[in-house]
């Protein structure tokens, strides 16, 4: 039987959960973003320790130095949730994959100039490994920070990371075969050039506190390396061979530009919270800037030959302003 | 599950999928030397389980993030087509009757945040076991488990507008009495060490336990015309057979790699089994009593999924020596018992709970006598049948004294000894000098296993005991003091709507106005 159903205008009982109504007001009705981030994470009554880390609650915001009144106060600027996260990615991958299956086409990789070849193997192989410890780190970050609106966004940052390492792999696979893979391990491993990378690498795999290691990786290191890879390195080998291997690129680069606007966004508010976290943070960004700088260094000589200190310097100048701007006095 | 595609250049050696994945993804970790392996993976040994080599981990599914980017956004973009077209049509108004409405606040209220506590917990596991395979996929699971937490909060977001129970989920996990169910289990499973938590969450939970908790919520919901419940019960299932999987190998990868594991691992599964299902408990009561168009009984479902499928799988587990989890051929004859005992302790704290209960109509009695031939009519039919005269009468039974909770699943001691359906079961257990309460051998031997651990558990009624339950501005020293609806009101209930009973609350009120309204000419 077909009943003929009449447009009913029904009056909303209440406009969201009461623990947004708390935040917003009763009257507002929240985004999804909203209902998908605010006080989702438990902050109450937990009923036992971790046995692996007896000193903390499950959710402990004293796992940080950093103080918050409350962590609610982060907001990622482009409110992802996972909807709206994976929707965007599955668009950035498809343009991806349109640029990988153009260069596959045409050859365009077998006739890419051999040195320029050898030389993007070179730089970019070892990098997998980098995005691999940054995937970790961004797991940790995610499982051991504090509150959904600074946990959530690094689980979508670790498995960035894991996409861009395996975008790596396929640009080693692309311009060379397995084999390029295990030397650029090996390279990793043991070639000099990469070894203070590894190491800042390997510290931060064992930082503790979730904002600190937040700040080495997504701020510091992914902050100065991004640029001097995807951009000046990206730049050198188009101006030597031609764009090819760019195209291969095109996601970090993307991907840089979206991210940053959400780590900004934290550094602005961590740091507007209190003269303290100011401080702390500037603490964190010196001492992990000076490493990183440090270690990035010799990869830039490799990159850029004799142009790396240039390039380095500028990255460097732009990254300073770039904290000033989040409001942080290195 | 599809692979990623990229066609190869015909000039070079064509990689098998399984080769392409190792290498996009098994290559990428190395042994660290600037800093320790012990202390970048700090927590991979203190459990006692022994790995030698992490290279065996079978990849349970082989699935490239850009692959993963793709087909989960097609699902997301079909599913909040579903749920906005669905809260647009007033699709709430296909509902066979507001009753359902009550399945889904259990949910809200029990099951979501335990999806997002399963975000972190992978999180967390996806950081600290030490094998590259092992961590991509918990980590996948992770980004999973927040979906299922993103998607059921968007989906009953549209109830909450217009019905009660639904608004304060998030503050009720934390608090309500019967929520720290649900709540200490998984608090129990994050704060075990990752290997356990694969055994707890991974194996016990999404192998052998999950199909008794999603396969009768989404049939309940499509039976009862829930389009937008189903809509997100189905879409979630298609990540349950990765997790499954996943479960599935932590367990075999653990018994291969070292003889020692399997008394472990053994323990473990006998504890979560037991503690997996005892929140079934919540269940069992929906399937038998909440939803108005049934699906199936407890008992069915029980048969089904637990006692043939489970069956199945410990038969197949036998060969690495493990057997069947304790506890098993209890739950095996609970099942003729456990929905009535939970329906009738939650109808007589209708007050203390924010959803409604109600008797069940002599049509629903002929179903419970029809499904449980031997057990309803003799030990549940009277009472229900008691209450319902009361009802008529205008004394409804509720009772107002606080239950005695297990000290382990923290479910009210509600239920019998085996074999003895007319006597509640106690166990006490002594610990640093005090005695410990709980409700079954299965949850005792839990306890005295590691005692420590369950002392610290919140238990809702000492902490109200203890008058940690009251809003700020509750006054103990008033005459009129009244410590219980402090409590409700400290559980952010609306007393008089969300705890009333089903017959004449603002939902059945609302619902059949409403309905009228859409009919009428
Ligand atoms: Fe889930
Ligand atoms: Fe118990």
């Amino acid at each position: 039987m077909q009943i003929d159903l009449r447009t009913v205008t029904i009056p909303v009982q209440r406009h969201s959960f009461t623990h947004i109504a708390d935040r917003l007001g009763p009257d507002k009705t929240p985004t999804r973003y909203q209902e998908a981030t605010l006080d989702v994470q438990a902050n109450a009554n937990f009923h036992y320790r971790p046995t692996w880390d007896p000193d903390h609650e499950i959710f402990d915001p004293t796992r940080s130095k950093l103080v918050m009144k409350d962590w609610y106060t982060f907001k990622d600027p482009r409110q992802y949730y996972y909807a709206t996260y994976t929707i965007a990615r599955a668009r950035m991958q498809e343009t991806a994959e349109a640029d990988f299956e153009f260069v596959e086409k045409r050859g365009l990789a077998e006739s890419f100039a051999p040195a320029a070849k050898q030389k993007a193997l070179d730089v970019l192989v070892p990098l997998r490994h980098v995005a691999w410890g940054a995937n970790m780190n961004n797991s940790s970050v995610c499982a051991y920070g504090y509150g959904t609106a600074f946990t959530a966004p690094c689980i979508f940052q670790a498995m960035d990371n894991l996409g861009i390492a395996q975008y790596l792999s396929r640009v080693g696979l692309l311009l060379g075969d397995a084999e390029a893979l295990d030397e650029g391990k090996a390279a990793w491993t043991s070639a000099p050039v990469w070894q203070e990378l590894r190491r800042y690498v390997e510290d931060t795999l064992v930082v503790q506190d979730p904002v600190e290691l937040w700040v080495a990786q997504n701020l510091v290191l992914d902050g100065l390396l991004y640029p001097l890879v995807y951009e000046k390195f990206d730049a050198a080998l188009t101006a030597e061979a031609g764009p090819t291997v760019s195209m291969l690129l095109r996601f970090q680069v993307d991907w840089f530009a979206e991210t940053s606007k959400w780590v900004d966004a934290t550094v602005k508010t961590a740091a507007a919270e209190s003269p303290e976290n100011a401080a702390l943070l500037a603490e964190w960004i010196g001492h992990y800037r000076d490493r990183a700088v440090a270690a990035l260094a010799p990869v830039a000589e490799l990159a850029l030959g004799a142009d790396g200190a240039a390039a380095m310097a500028d990255v460097q100048s732009r990254f300073a302003a770039r904290v000033a701007k989040c409001g942080v006095a290195l | 599950m599809t692979m990623t595609s990229e066609p190869t250049p015909a000039a070079k050696k064509k990689l098998g999928l399984k080769e392409r994945y190792a290498l996009m993804t098994r290559g990428l970790d190395w042994e660290t030397t600037y800093q320790p392996m012990e202390k970048v993976f700090p927590y991979a040994t203190y459990e006692g389980i022994k790995i030698h080599d992490w290279d065996a981990w079978q990849d349970p599914f082989r699935l490239t993030m850009d692959a993963y980017w793709k087909y989960q956004a097609e699902k997301e973009q079909k599913l909040y087509a579903i749920m906005d077209a669905f809260a647009q049509n007033n699709g709430h108004l296909g509902l066979t009757d507001a009753r359902y409405l009550n399945s889904l606040k259990l949910f809200l209220t029990g099951v979501s945040p335990l999806e997002y506590m399963a975000h972190r917990g992978f999180a967390h596991v996806g950081r600290a076991m030490p094998g590259v395979g092992a961590r991509v996929a918990c980590q996948m699971q992770s980004l999973d488990e927040l979906r299922h937490a993103q998607t059921q909060i968007h989906s009953m977001s549209n109830y909450n507008k217009l019905y009660d129970g639904f608004h304060s989920w998030r503050h009720m996990h934390d608090r309500v009495w019967y929520l720290s169910v649900p709540k200490s289990f998984f608090d129990d499973a994050i704060t075990a060490g990752p290997f356990e938590f694969m055994i707890a969450i991974g194996f016990s939970f999404e192998y052998v336990l999950t199909n008794l908790l999603f396969v009768p919520f989404i049939s309940g919901a499509a039976y009862n015309g829930d389009m937008g419940a189903m809509a997100f019960g189905f879409s979630a299932q298609s990540d349950e057979s990765r997790h499954m999987t996943l479960g599935l190998e932590a367990i075999k990868f653990m018994l291969e790699q070292d003889p020692d594991n399997l008394p472990i691992v053994q323990r473990w599964i006998d504890k979560w089994f037991w503690r997996g299902y005892r929140v079934l408990t919540l269940v069992a009561m929906m399937l038998d009593y909440m939803l108005p168009k049934k699906v199936m009984s407890w008992k069915e479902a029980w048969e089904i999924y637990a006692e043939e499928n489970g069956g199945a799988l410990f038969a197949d587990l036998a060969r690495y020596g493990i057997r069947p989890p304790l506890g098993w051929q209890q739950a095996c004859d609970d099942k003729e018992h456990l929905s009535h005992q939970a329906w009738s302790t939650f109808y007589q704290y209708q007050g203390a709970a924010p959803f409604h209960t109600w008797v069940p109509s002599p049509e629903d009695m002929a179903w419970e006598a029809e499904k449980y031939p031997n057990t309803f009519d003799q030990y549940y039919r009277p009472r229900f049948e008691y209450w319902a005269e009361q009802e008529a009468a205008g004394t409804r039974f509720n009772n107002a004294t606080l239950p005695q909770l297990c000290q382990v699943c923290q479910i009210p001691m509600l239920f019998t000894e085996p074999g003895d359906p007319t006597r509640i079961c106690y166990r006490e257990s002594e610990y640093d000098g005090e005695t410990y309460h709980t409700c079954s051998d299965g949850c005792q031997a839990i306890f005295d296993h590691e005692p420590e651990k369950y002392v610290q558990a919140w238990l809702p009624v000492h902490q109200i005991y203890q008058g940690h339950c009251f809003g700020p501005d509750a006054d103990p020293t008033s005459p009129d003091f009244n410590p219980l609806l402090e409590v409700i009101k400290w559980y952010r209930m609306d007393v008089g709507t969300d705890n009333a009973p089903y017959e004449g609350s603002r939902d059945q009120e609302n619902f059949q106005a409403w309905k009228a309204m859409q009919t009428k000419n």
